[in-house]
Parts: structure tokens; C-alpha cells; sequence
């Protein structure tokens, strides 16, 4: 028998889920022209406050408005427990895998994962092999992708241990929501997400080179024009340190320092937000106008610190991600609290065949894709897509994965016909430093046309506030 | 503060007062072409492109020199980089690059400034519509000074912003003047004898100190006086010396470092404008006074730029 998808708020015989009730009896008693007229405020104070992206490819620099809901996603606090729990599991097998393969390499020696898939990889980081860095934490950022199948259980979809972007429209998705709303705040107790700022700054400092008694952070943006410019500015703001590009940045006797109207002055952790490849021309691009000659030797050094570290892509990788479990089984010897989604790797023979064959039912993704760029959803592609990509597969079998359409829950969402479940998932941020931290909840995206599956905000997702409730 | 984000205020708060600057010496060629005497009128016509140095560049761009070309070039050509339009253009780009450090009433203002004058037709600014496009730009100026001295936290963003206001606002009272001088006053024996008194009245009107000098002065227009007015008068917002008593404060205020150049410039000149008489700097000669301010003032941005807000 086919199910449908998850209905977040309604159980299969209608009735309202009790987590959601607060909520649905608010819709119910609420007229229609306060709620609009609450909605167009909210875009007018977007507009306002300039919570904008940069979209690529978009007549250079354009920036838009990501698409707001003023219908909160609701998750009942004892989910989330269980889901802080797999996700801290997660992301502290992810960063032992990291200092693994740069150290001992003992999981590829016990033959848990290929040898060459780490070793190979475009993302593993030679330049990072044997650096000790503190408490052992490569990725002290994460965003870890959930969403819901059909029976309501949450699965991961891709880790992103990189550079993850999204925290700020959390942030001020809520704050939003507590302007326009503020008597929902009143009907039950929403768990705070308000003090994000303060731990991830919390999480910098613990990376700083033991010998900072008092470290100095910026964080590292490649620009204004950069489609997550909003963010880095944002979180610069809110932690009260320097948002810093490349050219403010030089090294000098060892140490990174940054130009100010009053000298040099040192700076001891750099949360950046520009791919490895850019971070010091030096090293890598040469081309790169964006990173700091000579940041990799004092890296190397141990005089400054990097968030995240170097090389962290060979953990998050497409071609990875279907090794996290035994990755979890080899490090902590626990079983993972939450489940992979079932994925087909194109570079077994096997598996490509069958791929091949399912292009139609399947979503076909780049291992290093992120973004929705890259990818092909079978069931609502044309065929003559399925067969540029199938030729694009055979050409490179290794460079993909494949995974069975997922339905991904719905959540009530403001459409122009009224409110009409959309698909959402769940980005949760989990911080590692001395301890790892997380808010409760995280960033629900949410796919705003009708049937659609693709969330992300560069192909026409919105966001959700996200509460967890007692 | 970071050294390029000063550099963004500082050229954002230049920007917008050249672009008033700018406006306020195109009203007063506009004034002097249409009612003065058809023998000045190419003088007339030139000073607003020597004053700003771009004779060479409009040279390029126009083949004759009347007052529509004239306005078309230093009102909205894209490609003149001292236009009004450019400099509404970097303002607002500056402004875009360090906009988290700005108040959004600031911010607003710029943005929404140069929304407006991209969507001012050409015909307009060029035809009738000349003094209402000046006193818009002036407007616009006087908005954004005001929005900023009311609204952003006193610490190095303002005191940049302060010290690329004034230094332009110096720079140019120091150029009109000496175009000025320089047109009008070919000898110093000249100097008040056979004054235009229409002239000297559009000088002063350029620098909105018209009034003022009824004011302060209760006198009939004397070119000693006007240069008083202009130069040394500290009442007047526009002189030098009141520039340079807002320059001064700017740099106290700027927590110091070991290269100290520029502050030390600063004080000399101050100081120089608080203690000379009008009658030495005539005796002297005004264009060879204006001259060495003008080279100053230059000396000083230079240094500022090397000091604080690093390579050019």
C-alpha cells in the first residue's frame, strides 16, 4: 500500500498532533487579515532590515528576499532529545574520522572504508596530515540535513562540514516571529534559540592556539557580492568581532594580523567562510584573491586557528556519507541513533546499473554538489534530462550517488490559495568545541511550490522558525 | 576599526558632500552664464572643469563647451568619475560594503538616493529642471549629514565619516575660491578696486553664506571680506576654518598610532587658520595662499589614507 507523506501536524485520521494544537487552535481563532497583514509587515521588515541573498547566475549581484513563513515548524521536545542525541553522535564520529584519516588512518587500515576513497579524494588535505589541533575538532561548525519519511522517522540526507550556512535566518526568523506574534509565545513554551551567537563564539575561542590567553576572532568572508554575505556580516555583528576580507589580513613573523587605523593586530581564530581552495594563494589557488598569502604555513604552526579546519570536505563528501554509520560502529562502538538514507554509489558496478536502470524513480546527485545545483530528480525530470544526466553518469560513474525519491514530511504553509502543506527539512547546527553545543531546533526549509521537493533558497525555498516545544 | 572599513566611510562621507559640491558650483555657473557678461562666459564656463580637474576629460567627451553639455557632464555622465552621478554612485557603494556598520536610516538614505537619480531623465537636468536636479542633490546631502550625525554611535565610524566630510567640504571652499580669485582678480591691484559685485554675490551664494555675510559683515560685498568670510571666519560652516576646527576634532577623537603625520599636519594647519590676518594673506597674495592650502589639504588626505586607511 503507497503512503503518502508525513503530515507534521495532522495524524493519518485528521486530528491535530497535540505538539501542534496550540498552534492549530491560534490558525483557527485567528482572522484571515490579521494574518495576512502580518505577513506582508514581515516582508516589509525583511525588506527593511536587508536579509538578503545574492543569487549566482542572476543578473550579477541581484539580491532577493528568501521567502519567509510565518507558520512555525513544531517539534515536541522529547523528538528533539532523541534527534540531539544522534546528531551529537554523528558529529563526533565525523570529527574522530577527520583526525583519523589525517593521523593513524586506523579505519582504513581496519578496512571499514576504501583506502582510496579517503586518500583520493579531490577534499582530503595532504597539508593537514599530522597537525594537531585542539580538542581534536576539525569541523567545529556542522549542519547536518534531516528530513521525515513516510512513517515520520528522521533520517539524515547529507552532512555539510564545510563552511554550512543558514544559522542567521534561524535567528531572525525568530525574532520575527516573537515582533509579529508575540501571544503564540505566550500559549506554550517555545525553547530559546536566541543565545546561538554567544556558544558559537564560545566554540571559536576553544579552537584559539593554546598559547592566546585572550583570542582575538574575525570571521573571513569573501565579500559583499558572496550569496551568503548577509550571514557573515550578521554573525560578525552579533558575536562583536571584525567581519574581515582577505586583503585586511596578512601574515607577519608567524602570526596573522589584521590592517586597522591603528596597526597591525593579531588575530588568533578565523571562522572562515571561503572554501580551502581559496584560503592562501600560496598554497592552493593561486589565482585566489580572496585568502591570505601564507595562512597555511602559520596554520601549520599552530599560531592561528581555523573554523573549520582545512580539509574537512573528505568527511561530508557525497561518495562518504554512506560509511558515517560504520563510522560511528568503529570510533564510539554505539549503534547510530539516526539512520542514513538508503544510497547507491555509482562507482560499484552494481549499483550503477541498477542506477542507470532507475534514473526515472531515483535522485541522482554530484558527490561534491551542494546548493540543489547538480543534481537530477527522476520523477519530475523530462526524459530528455534523465538522458543528458545518464550520459554524464557513464562518463564519470564515481563522481555519483543515487537515492530513492524521498517524500520529506509536510508542515502547513502560507500559499497563495491559503495554508497547504509544503515539504520541509531540518537543518540543526552542532557546535564543537571543549563541549558540543546545539540550540534546539535548527533551520527548516521549506519547498514553496506545490509538489516540489527542492528546499534550498538559491531554487525557490523559504524558511520556517523552528520551535521546540515542551 | 578595521582599516579598509574607515576607508569605506571615509570616501562614502567625501563622496556625498563633492556630489553637494558639485551641485553647488554648477548652480552658481548656471546663475553667472545666464545673467553675466557674454566676455566671462567661457571663463565662467570652465571654472566648474578646473576647479574638479577634468578639462581633459571633457575635452574628450564634448566637442563644445556651452551649459547643457556642460551639466550633462558634471551632472549625469557615468563616465565623468567626479560627476554628481559617480559620486552618488560610490557613495552608496561604499556605503553597501560596510552597511552592517552604518545605521539602516543611513544606509536608506544613500540607497534610496541613487534609486532616485538613476531614474532622473537626462532632458530634465540638462533643460529647466537644472535648479530643482541641484537642490535635490543638495537635500539629498544635507539628509544623509544630518541622518548620520543623528543616529550613528560616536566611535571611529563617525569620526571617519566626519573627517571625509570636512576635508572635502575644505578642499573645495579652498578650489571655488581660488578659481574664483583667479578669474575675477587677474592682478593684485585689482583687489578691491574693479569688483563685480555680481560675481562675488554668486560666490558667496555658492557657499550658502550670502545672508551671512549681511550678518556678520552689515557691508557692502568687499573681496577682502568675501576671502575673510571664506577663509578664516569660524562662524561660517563652509571656511576653511570651520572645516578644519570639525577636521581637528575628527582626528582627536581617532585613537592615534606611532605614524603621526597626518595629525601633525592637521594642528599646523589649523593653527595657521587661527592665527593669520586676512590682511597678510593678501599681502602675500590670496592665490598663492589658496595654493599652498590646496597643497595641504592634498599632503593631508595622502597622509590620512597612509596612516589609517592603508594603500591607496
Amino acid at each position: 500500500m503507497e503512503r503518502g507523506p508525513y503530515d507534521e501536524m495532522r495524524a493519518a485520521d485528521g486530528a491535530v498532533r497535540a505538539h501542534f494544537r496550540a498552534l492549530a487552535d491560534w490558525l483557527a481563532e485567528t482572522p484571515a487579515e490579521r494574518v495576512a497583514e502580518k505577513r506582508r509587515e514581515a516582508d516589509l521588515l525583511f525588506h527593511r532590515v536587508g536579509i538578503t541573498f545574492a543569487v549566482y547566475g542572476d543578473n550579477a549581484g541581484a539580491e532577493r528576499l528568501i521567502p519567509f513563513d510565518t507558520i512555525p515548524r513544531v517539534i515536541p521536545r522529547g523528538e528533539w532529545n532523541e534527534l540531539e542525541k544522534g546528531l551529537r553522535q554523528r558529529v563526533a564520529a565525523l570529527n574522530r574520522f577527520l583526525h583519523d584519516v589525517y593521523h593513524g588512518q586506523e579505519i582504513l587500515k581496519a578496512g571499514v572504508i576504501p583506502a582510496e576513497q579517503v586518500l583520493t579524494n579531490e577534499a582530503y588535505q595532504v597539508a593537514m596530515l599530522g597537525l594537531e589541533l585542539p580538542n581534536h575538532v576539525y569541523s567545529h561548525i556542522a549542519g547536518i540535513d534531516l528530513v521525515r519519511h513516510e512513517d515520520g522517522k528522521y533520517h539524515v540526507l547529507e552532512d555539510n562540514l564545510r563552511t554550512p550556512s543558514g544559522v542567521s535566518y534561524m535567528l531572525e526568523n525568530r525574532k520575527m516571529m516573537m515582533r509579529l506574534f508575540p501571544e503564540l509565545f505566550a500559549r506554550q513554551h517555545v525553547h530559546p534559540v536566541e543565545h546561538y551567537p554567544g556558544l558559537l563564539l564560545e566554540t571559536l575561542r576553544a579552537a584559539a592556539p593554546p598559547a592566546a590567553r585572550d583570542p582575538v576572532v574575525a570571521v573571513l568572508t569573501p565579500g559583499q557580492h558572496n550569496s551568503a554575505y548577509f550571514e557573515h556580516a550578521f554573525l560578525a555583528q552579533q558575536m562583536g568581532v571584525e567581519l574581515v576580507e582577505g586583503m585586511d589580513l596578512f601574515v607577519k613573523d608567524g602570526f596573522v594580523h589584521m590592517r586597522t587605523t591603528t596597526g597591525p593586530q593579531r588575530v588568533d581564530v578565523i571562522y572562515r567562510r571561503i572554501d580551502d581552495a581559496f584560503l592562501d594563494p600560496l598554497a592552493f589557488r593561486q589565482d585566489s584573491l580572496l585568502g591570505v598569502p601564507g595562512l597555511l604555513s602559520v596554520y601549520r604552526a599552530g599560531n592561528v586557528a581555523l573554523a573549520n579546519a582545512i580539509g574537512t570536505g573528505v568527511a561530508d563528501d557525497k561518495s562518504t556519507y554512506p560509511y558515517v554509520p560504520e563510522m560511528i560502529r568503529f570510533y564510539l562502538h554505539e549503534e547510530p541513533i539516526l539512520e542514513n538514507v538508503p544510497t547507491w554509489q555509482c562507482k560499484r558496478a552494481q549499483d550503477l546499473e541498477y542506477v542507470l536502470e532507475k534514473m526515472n524513480e531515483l535522485v541522482v546527485k554530484e558527490v561534491q554538489g551542494s546548493g540543489g545545483y547538480g543534481m537530477l530528480i527522476g520523477p519530475a525530470a523530462k526524459k530528455s534530462e534523465i538522458d543528458a544526466f545518464r550520459s554524464r553518469i557513464k562518463a564519470n560513474p564515481a563522481n555519483y550517488i543515487a537515492q530513492p525519491t524521498l517524500s520529506l514530511s509536510t508542515c502547513p504553509t502560507f500559499v497563495e490559495s491559503g495554508i497547504a502543506p509544503r515539504h520541509v527539512d531540518l537543518r540543526p547546527f552542532v557546535l564543537s568545541g571543549k563541549e558540543t553545543k546545539l540550540v534546539p531546533g535548527g533551520l527548516t526549509r521549506v519547498a514553496l511550490q506545490e509538489g516540489s521537493l527542492v528546499v534550498n533558497s538559491s531554487q525557490g525555498g523559504g524558511t520556517k522558525d523552528t520551535w521546540v516545544v515542551d | 576599526m578595521l582599516s579598509r572599513v574607515a576607508d569605506r566611510i571615509f570616501w562614502m562621507s567625501r563622496q556625498m558632500e563633492r556630489a553637494e559640491n558639485t551641485a553647488r558650483i554648477l548652480g552658481v555657473t548656471s546663475n553667472l552664464v545666464l545673467f553675466g557678461t557674454v566676455d566671462v562666459q567661457e571663463e565662467n564656463l570652465l571654472a566648474p572643469l578646473s576647479i574638479t580637474g577634468t578639462e581633459e576629460l571633457y575635452k574628450e567627451r564634448h566637442d563644445k563647451l556651452d551649459l547643457p553639455a556642460l551639466i550633462d557632464f558634471m551632472a549625469l555622465d557615468e563616465k565623468n568619475p567626479s560627476s554628481i552621478y559617480s559620486c552618488l554612485k560610490w557613495a552608496r557603494e561604499n556605503a553597501h560594503a560596510v552597511r552592517w556598520l552604518l545605521t539602516s536610516e543611513m544606509w536608506e538614505t544613500l540607497n534610496a538616493t541613487w534609486i532616485e537619480v538613476r531614474a532622473i531623465p537626462r532632458s530634465r537636468v540638462i533643460g529647466s529642471g537644472a535648479t530643482e536636479f541641484f537642490d535635490w542633490v543638495k537635500e539629498r546631502s544635507h539628509l544623509f549629514r544630518g541622518v548620520t550625525y543623528g543616529t550613528i554611535v560616536r566611535g571611529e565610524a563617525f569620526n571617519f565619516s566626519r573627517l571625509g566630510t570636512f576635508l572635502e567640504r575644505a578642499d573645495n571652499t579652498a578650489r571655488i575660491l581660488d578659481v574664483k580669485y583667479h578669474i575675477l582678480l587677474p592682478s593684485v591691484e585689482d583687489v578691491g578696486g574693479a569688483l563685480d559685485y555680481y560675481q562675488w554675490a554668486a560666490l558667496l551664494r555658492s557657499v550658502s553664506s550670502f545672508e551671512t555675510y549681511r550678518q556678520l559683515y552689515r557691508d557692502q560685498i568687499f573681496p577682502i571680506k568675501v576671502a575673510q568670510l571664506l577663509i578664516l571666519e569660524r562662524r561660517m560652516p563652509r571656511s576653511l576654518a570651520a572645516c578644519f576646527d570639525q577636521v581637528k576634532e575628527a582626528l582627536d577623537r581617532i585613537r592615534g598610532q606611532r605614524d603621526e603625520s597626518a595629525k601633525r599636519l592637521a594642528y599646523e594647519l589649523h593653527a595657521r587658520l587661527s592665527y593669520v590676518d586676512i590682511e597678510e594673506v593678501f599681502q602675500g597674495g590670496l592665490h598663492e595662499y589658496l595654493t599652498a592650502v590646496l597643497t595641504d589639504i592634498g599632503e593631508l588626505g595622502s597622509r590620512v589614507q597612509r596612516a589609517y586607511l592603508g594603500a591607496i
